[in-house]
Parts: structure tokens; C-alpha cells; sequence
């Protein structure tokens, strides 16, 4: 990975009335790759992506696009910049077709004036084209309600609507965790496809085996610190899953023997 | 990771679980399909309607199927219709409007007092009711999206505020709380007409009225603004949709139903009464729901409203003209409605459904 990052995190540290969630956290992506973002429930994953999406400001710290410093003051302003997240639901709306949901807030229009109507044909099938694209197949007609999608053909929809969209920067946030295996090796396929057009790819997972299959790079966060920082091949993932699990076994081993030395006094 | 499984599910089989082939046999679980249902939702308000029609034309006679017999629901359909299609918009977006009664009531005692008490000329105030309408609608609108107050609060207390208001004012102003006025003949012609002089003229405005709103809804970008807001409200933030814009909008617009209707009965029946209109409130409800609107959001049609809207009508009025007592067709109203929620619950488990259970049904 030689290429320059089109985005990166310096020395970010996010506090919550005192409460530091993110401390110095550097991280960096290449365009045309994955990289994994690891980690224990509440070891500031989340935390990290608002940050990056828009959603918090820093508290301290610099993100910079492309070699360029910028601010967030909004999601919408991270998208201007090409970031899209795509959460673990999908954001989708079940009771919309896939076309109607796809658009949703950029949607086509035909005609002139005030008789230019939201062009719902060309809305679904484009839909179907871009899953299609995605490997689902077994979509063909975009007048379907979303909520008849499987797990992952709902990420494929929302994954091919950041990409469609011109996303060059995707944060996945736990897109296999609800999924089965299948549907999980689907979207693992999307995401190298998404990395194959070029787009940076940040996935948050806390699967070490699909972080292994599709990552580049790799970051652990532990309790808010970047733990370890490596590129593929350079750890097992067994070595990787000891990091994980064994910084949350040693907090919890802390946390439990200070509960018992309080009791003790 | 066994990658190469997957295009076992992926593009495997031909068979869409969708689009169930016609040598499969036709039961409630193979034959099922979404796009299907979808469709049928809105078919079970339209056999909802014709099931009342036919059901009121058996046991009401030749009366119910004469010219006033048909007036008599129409008229009532089109003026619960005025107010109950924007209603519905507001409800598959996601909100409620309790406040429409009101609203009616102090649309109509404004137009009144303004035009009739005051004798200011005729158009006057027929804009000051619908401006009652209108802003009565913004501070719904405005304190819906500042505070994130159910709005089903909100406009209840709304709607007792401007009781309240138009009660005062009306007694303040001129001593009662029924204001006569004589209409021009052009707005008794737009406003107060009788077609024939059966049918009135609110009938034309509500067909205007729906065809807005169809057009609205079912082609226009902001149609799918409204979907998306219903379907997930936080989605659809980030999506860049001016959420709070299209929500004032959508209260504007029902205001300015209520108002309308308000002004519509002012100038057909000379007058207005302070108490007129809060049986609105539940009736608009009541059809909307009945025509397959989602009470949670996110799923309805203009059609479903204007089927509800019928059929209500047909029941309220029906029943006069069998040999029962009125008080049945509230009960009438009240199965039909909780026949309604029950279909529409249905119809949201199915279509939550995760596909993959249809599979497993399929084997």
C-alpha cells in the first residue's frame, strides 16, 4: 500500500464530559483498499466512525482528505467529501420499494417544471442494475419491497447506493454481524468489489476471520487506544485474537480486582 | 471463508421466490408474494367500500341506491375526504394531526365573524379561515420539530387551545358562539354550491384535492421524502432530506384541509358554530386508517384514503336509510376499523419478513 491515503485520522481524542473515549488514535486509508477497524464492544469503534462521518467533532486532533485538513460539522458535510456509512441495518426503509429506496433524497426526475415527476422506473432499474452488479441476482424487479431482502442483499443495497452515489471513502459499520455465514461471505465479496473500483473501504467488525479475508491493514482499538496497527500477513489470526480478547480479559481482571479491594476497605 | 459457496444462494436458483410459478399450488404460504400484497392492501380497502355499498344497498333499499341517497354519503365522504387526505399524507410520514376539529371550528367562526359579523368583503374571509388553517399548522409543524414532542400531544392540546381561542373570541366579539352570514353568490358558487341541488360542490374540491395528493405522493421526489420519513426518520436525515421542512409542510397542509372544509360549510349553511368539527378529529383518523395507511408511518396510498374515506361515508349514512337505529353504525365503524389495523399489522409482518423464511418454506 504505497499509494497516498485519501484519508487520515492524527492524534484524534474525543472526550464525553470528561470521559475520554478516544485517545490519540491515528489511523490512515489508501483508495482501492480495506482496512479493518477491530475491537471489544465499547472500545470506542462507534465513537470513531461518528467521528469520521460527521456526526462528532474531535475534541482534539486533525482529519485530512485527500492531504487536505477538514471539519465536519455535519453528515451531510462528510459526504460532500466522499465518506458514506452504511450501517449494520442498512438504513434502508422495509416498507419502500427498491427503487423508491435507493434514491431516496437524490431522486430522478423527468419533465420540466412543476411537472417534473421522481422518475421511478429509471429510480428501479438502475436499483437492480447496481445490485445486479453487487452479485445479487435474484433481484430483477425494482418495484419489490425492501423489506423482502434477505440480511445481505439489503447491505448490497445500501453498499451499492453509497458506491453508486460516488463514494470514495465507505465506512462499514458491522456489516456481517446479524448475518449468516453466506450472507456474510457475500458481503465480504462486495466489499473487496467496492476496494476493486477503487474505494477505500474502513470495516468495523469485531469478526477477526473476516477482517483476515478481506483487510488490508489492520487497527485494534482497546479501550479507546489504538492497540496494534499492522499490515496483512504480519499477524495470525490467532495473534490478532489474543489482542483482542486478551485486552478485554485483562480490563475485566482489573475492573473485577478493584471491585474486590473496594469491598475490602 | 468458503467463498465459493456462495453463489449457491447467490445466483443459484432460477426460481424467484417472488414471482411463485403457476404450476405451484396456490396456498396463503407459496402463493404469497409482496409485490402482490402490496397491491392487495389497497384492494382491501376497495372491498371494504364495495362490501358496505352492497351490504347498505340490501338492507337500505331503493331509497339508498336513489340520487339522495348517494348525495347523502357523497357530501359527507367529500368534506371528512378534504381533511382526511393531508391527514394521511402527515400519518404515512409519520405523525398524527388531532388538531383538524378545531381548526374546522375556528376556520369556519373566522370566516364568519370576519365577513359576515364585520361585513369585510367576501374573500377576506374566506382567506382569513384558511389562514387559521395555515398557522395554526406552522406552530404544529414548528413545535413538533423543535421540541420532538409526539405530535400526537402536541396537536391534542392544540386542538383544546383553539377551542378554547375560538370559544372566547367568538363570545368576546359578538355576544354568541353561532355567526350568521350571507354569502356572495361567487363564493356560494365555489365554496357553498349544490350540484343538482343535491350534491355539493366540496365533492369537486376533494377530487381536485386527491389528484394533488396523488401526484404529490405517487410521483413526485417529495412523495419518497414522505415514504422515507414514515419508514425511518434518522435514515432519512442522513440521506439529506430537509426532515423538518417537509414535516411543517405536511402540518401546513393539513391545517389548511381542516380550514378549507371549514370555509366550505360556512358558506353552505350561512353561518358557523363554535362546536362545529371535532367529530372530524377520530373520522379522519378512522378512514385513513381503514384505507391502509400504516398507523406507525411509511406506507399508504391517496387511493386506500379516498376508499376509507367512502367508506366510512357510506356506513355513517347508510344506516339511515335501513330501519335500524343509528347507534349500529358505529359499531359497524369500529369492527371495520379493527379489521383494518389487524390486515395492516399483517401486511407490515409480512413485509418485514426476512426472505429467508420463504425459503425455508420452499425447502
Amino acid at each position: 500500500m504505497n499509494a497516498e491515503p485519501i484519508l487520515r485520522l492524527s492524534n484524534i481524542t474525543k472526550t464525553f464530559g470528561g470521559t475520554q473515549v478516544l485517545s490519540d488514535v491515528s489511523l490512515e486509508v489508501a483508495p482501492a483498499s480495506v482496512l479493518c477497524l477491530l475491537g471489544d464492544n465499547g472500545a470506542g469503534k462507534s465513537t470513531l466512525i461518528k467521528v469520521m462521518s460527521g456526526v462528532h467533532q474531535p475534541s482534539s486532533g486533525t482529519i485530512e482528505v485527500n492531504g487536505e485538513n477538514v471539519k465536519f460539522a455535519s453528515p451531510r458535510d462528510a459526504q460532500d467529501f466522499g465518506i458514506s456509512t452504511v450501517h449494520q441495518t442498512g438504513g434502508t426503509f422495509s416498507l419502500m420499494t427498491i427503487g423508491r429506496s435507493f434514491f431516496v433524497g437524490l431522486e430522478p426526475t423527468t419533465g420540466w417544471g412543476p411537472f417534473k415527476r421522481f422518475d421511478k422506473k429509471t429510480a428501479g432499474t438502475i436499483a437492480v442494475q447496481e445490485m445486479k452488479a453487487l452479485g445479487i441476482t435474484r433481484v430483477t424487479d425494482g418495484n419489490q419491497l425492501v423489506g423482502g431482502l434477505s440480511g445481505g442483499e439489503r447491505q448490497s443495497l445500501a453498499i451499492g447506493r453509497a458506491v453508486y452515489f460516488g463514494a470514495k471513502i465507505l465506512i462499514l459499520d458491522e456489516p456481517t454481524a446479524a448475518l449468516g455465514v453466506k450472507e456474510a461471505a457475500h458481503v465480504l465479496r462486495i466489499i473487496t468489489q467496492a476496494k476493486a473500483r477503487g474505494v477505500a473501504v474502513i470495516l468495523v467488525t469485531h469478526n477477526v476471520r473476516h477482517a483476515m479475508t478481506v483487510g488490508d491493514r489492520f487497527a485494534v482499538l482497546i479501550h479507546g487506544e489504538k492497540a496494534d496497527d499492522f499490515s496483512k500477513g504480519e499477524r495470525t489470526a490467532a495473534e490478532l485474537t489474543d489482542l483482542m480478547a486478551g485486552g478485554e480479559a485483562m480490563a475485566e481482571l482489573e475492573a473485577e480486582l478493584d471491585e474486590y479491594a473496594n469491598r475490602e476497605e | 471463508m468458503t467463498n465459493e459457496a456462495q453463489p449457491a444462494t447467490g445466483a443459484g436458483p432460477a426460481l424467484d421466490p417472488f414471482k411463485p410459478d403457476a404450476s405451484a399450488p396456490v396456498s396463503f404460504s407459496s402463493g404469497w408474494s409482496l409485490g402482490r400484497f402490496a397491491r392487495r392492501s389497497e384492494a382491501g380497502a376497495l372491498v371494504g367500500t364495495v362490501g358496505m355499498f352492497i351490504f347498505f344497498a340490501i338492507f337500505g333499499g331503493a331509497d339508498f341506491l336513489a340520487v339522495g341517497g348517494f348525495a347523502s354519503w357523497l357530501n359527507v365522504a367529500s368534506e371528512l375526504g378534504i381533511v382526511a387526505l393531508p391527514v394521511g399524507l402527515l400519518m404515512i410520514s409519520g405523525e398524527l394531526d388531532l388538531s383538524v376539529g378545531s381548526v374546522l371550528a375556528g376556520s369556519s367562526v373566522t370566516c364568519a365573524i370576519v365577513s359576515g359579523y364585520y361585513n369585510a368583503p367576501p374573500f377576506v374571509g374566506v382567506l382569513a379561515g384558511l389562514a387559521v388553517g395555515v398557522i395554526t399548522g406552522l406552530i404544529n409543524g414548528l413545535i413538533v420539530t423543535r421540541t420532538r414532542v409526539a405530535s400526537f400531544v402536541v396537536t391534542l392540546a392544540t386542538n383544546f387551545a383553539l377551542t378554547g381561542l375560538t370559544l372566547g373570541l367568538a363570545r368576546a366579539l359578538t355576544g354568541s358562539t353561532s355567526v350568521a352570514i350571507q354569502p356572495d353568490t361567487f363564493d356560494k358558487d365555489v365554496f357553498g354550491y349544490l350540484i343538482g341541488g343535491k350534491f355539493e360542490i366540496a365533492i369537486v374540491w376533494w377530487v381536485v384535492i386527491a389528484l394533488l395528493v396523488a401526484w404529490l405522493l405517487q410521483e413526485s421526489k417529495y412523495g419518497n421524502w414522505i415514504f422515507a420519513l414514515g419508514g425511518d426518520l434518522e435514515s432519512a436525515r442522513t440521506t439529506g432530506i430537509p426532515v423538518n421542512k417537509v414535516k411543517i409542510s405536511l402540518f401546513v397542509a393539513s391545517g389548511f384541509g381542516a380550514a378549507l372544509v371549514g370555509v366550505i360549510q360556512t358558506m353552505l349553511y350561512d353561518g358557523a358554530q363554535v362546536t362545529s368539527g371535532q367529530s372530524f378529529v377520530f373520522n379522519s383518523i378512522i378512514a385513513v386508517v381503514i384505507g391502509g395507511v400504516l398507523l406507525t408511518g411509511g406506507y399508504g396510498s391517496p387511493w386506500g384514503i379516498m376508499l376509507g374515506t367512502l367508506t366510512f361515508a357510506i356506513v355513517s349514512q347508510g344506516i339511515y336509510y335501513t330501519n335500524w337505529n343509528s347507534d349500529w353504525s358505529s359499531l359497524i365503524l369500529g369492527l371495520l376499523l379493527l379489521a383494518a389495523v389487524l390486515m395492516n399489522n399483517t401486511f407490515r409482518k409480512m413485509a418485514l419478513a426476512d426472505r429467508r423464511r420463504t425459503k425455508a418454506q420452499k425447502g
